[in-house]
């Protein structure tokens, strides 16, 4: 049997592409196997690593992933807990016991802790097969987002925007003086004076749309000034 | 998003996204976008874009208005538009949107229905609106408005066979069109009255007034929406505000 691959490391896949033939490969991320063929399940980019393909996702929608930390909204109360919209197609659940290490009495009203409507950065502890997600705010930097607004960006640009160790969004903070969260499912927290949450609303969406050049850091550093 | 944190931004006199209160994001009108449709326009004003496409056929009239061609507007808020929109009958907004759409055409007397008619009684043109909304990002009211009145302007009418209507033979002969409404929309916000809302504000805007206007700044159609009732001033405010943008807006018209 023939194994050959197609398409060359760090090209550009478009969904259905035929990466390589024979059972010699394997299907890795975002890719999958029909019959003798691997095909790109997605947009992105084709990283070979020995006998396992691999994508890195250009475009989409956020799936949530253990240990990711998120912004979420509440969107009801339950008889325990609360149910977050994550911004992807699966809603989360906190637990009581993974809120708040208070000791909350039997029928306590709980729109005092969470109420809907209110965004919570917080962190995924589960995740089931069956994409139930479990989600929870003790931990450093876990907390409610009293006031301040809300922008929306593509979840794989935010690992572009936090930039390395933080480096990106430090920069942001620094000139604009705003406070920022910027939550793995693709929404971003500002809070800060108006003229300065307007800048750093903009800087953020130039890096969206600028992430896949290089000297990027200058060139916000430049916008900011 | 709350709400006071909305209206603190706006105490400033600036919105979310930099602009004044009463200053419409960049738009742009593009026409003859379809080669089936008559006429039509595609309109962009910031994220918000929707595409209007006029279709004649040929009908018999209503029976109060024997000699006059008929008018229907119809919009399609498309769930790939937004993600708070469904499958399924018009809802509500869009049953709205398109009665304002048509409000301001019909009673500015926008098109010369008259000039529609082929047989008194029998035979009479009739004009049909679409309107999708590509991406429903904020202001989708005056963007209608203004797509509707660009397509209707683009249109063409098509050559008329004794039985039936021949689509593929344009004539040089354009729709009658007389006047050009637009319609301005001014939200209210808590004291704050603004123009050309994002989807954040929409959401917390307590009143909203549509208001059609001629050329001559004539107005021409009303609609209220929202849970907040309006006293006389603030109508006036209002009034003011969309006689004073409906010019620009209209000068991208052609």
């Amino acid at each position: 049997m023939t194994e050959t691959i197609l398409a060359a490391e760090r090209a550009i896949c478009t969904p259905g592409e035929i990466l390589a033939t024979g059972m010699g490969f394997i299907p890795g991320k975002g890719t999958y196997r029909e019959s003798d063929n691997i095909r790109a399940g997605r947009l992105g980019i084709l990283s070979i690593e020995g006998k396992v393909l691999k994508l890195t996702p250009l475009s989409g929608t956020y799936l949530p992933k253990i240990n990711d930390r998120i912004i979420g909204t509440v969107c009801d109360v339950l008889m325990t807990g609360w149910r977050m919209e994550t911004n992807s197609p699966y809603s989360a659940v906190m637990n009581l016991k993974d809120a708040t290490a208070e000791f909350i009495p039997r029928g306590a009203d709980l729109t005092q802790y969470f109420d809907i409507g209110d965004n919570v950065m917080c962190k995924i502890i589960n995740v089931t097969s069956q994409r139930l997600v479990d989600i929870t705010t003790k931990g450093p930097g876990l907390r409610k987002l009293e006031g301040g607004r809300i922008i929306k960006v593509g979840p794989q640009k935010i690992p572009r925007i936090i930039g390395k160790e933080g480096s990106m969004l430090a920069i942001i903070k620094e000139s604009t003086g705003c406070e920022i969260q910027a939550g793995q499912n693709g929404l971003i927290w500002i809070q800060g004076e108006p003229e300065a949450e307007i800048k750093a609303a903009k800087a953020i969406k130039k890096i969206e749309e600028e992430a896949h050049k290089s000297g990027l850091t200058e060139k916000i550093k430049t916008l900011l000034q | 998003m709350t709400k006071e944190h909305l209206l603190k931004v706006l105490e400033k006199g600036i919105r979310y996204d930099g602009r004044k209160l009463t200053e419409y994001r960049p738009i742009k009108i593009e026409t003859n976008i379809s080669k089936s449709a008559e006429g039509s326009a595609k309109i962009t004003i910031g994220e918000t874009e929707l595409i209007a496409g006029v279709k004649l056929g040929i009908e018999t009239p209503y029976p109060d208005t024997p000699n006059q061609g008929n008018l229907m507007v119809n919009v399609e808020l498309l769930p790939m538009s937004n993600s708070e929109f469904e499958v399924g009958p018009p809802g509500d907004n869009a049953v709205e949107l398109a009665r304002v759409v048509d409000r301001g055409i019909r009673e500015s007397k926008a098109i010369n229905t008259k000039k529609l008619c082929v047989k008194e009684k029998e035979k009479v043109w009739s004009v049909m609106i679409d309107i999708c909304t590509i991406n429903a990002a904020g202001g989708l009211f005056d963007a209608a408005t203004l797509g509707a009145i660009a397509a209707l302007q683009s249109t063409t009418m098509p050559k008329l066979e004794e039985t039936t209507v021949n689509y593929d033979e344009k004539t040089k002969e354009k729709l009658p069109i007389t006047r050009d409404p637009i319609t301005v929309t001014v939200y209210k916000i808590g004291p704050y009255l603004i123009v050309d809302p994002l989807p954040e504000e929409e959401k917390e805007a307590d009143a909203r007034l549509t208001i059609a206007l001629t050329r001559e700044n004539t107005i021409c159609a009303l609609q209220k929406g929202g849970t907040e009732p309006l006293t006389t001033e603030i109508i006036e405010q209002m009034i003011t505000i969309a006689q004073e943008k409906a010019p620009q807006l209209r000068k991208h018209l052609k």
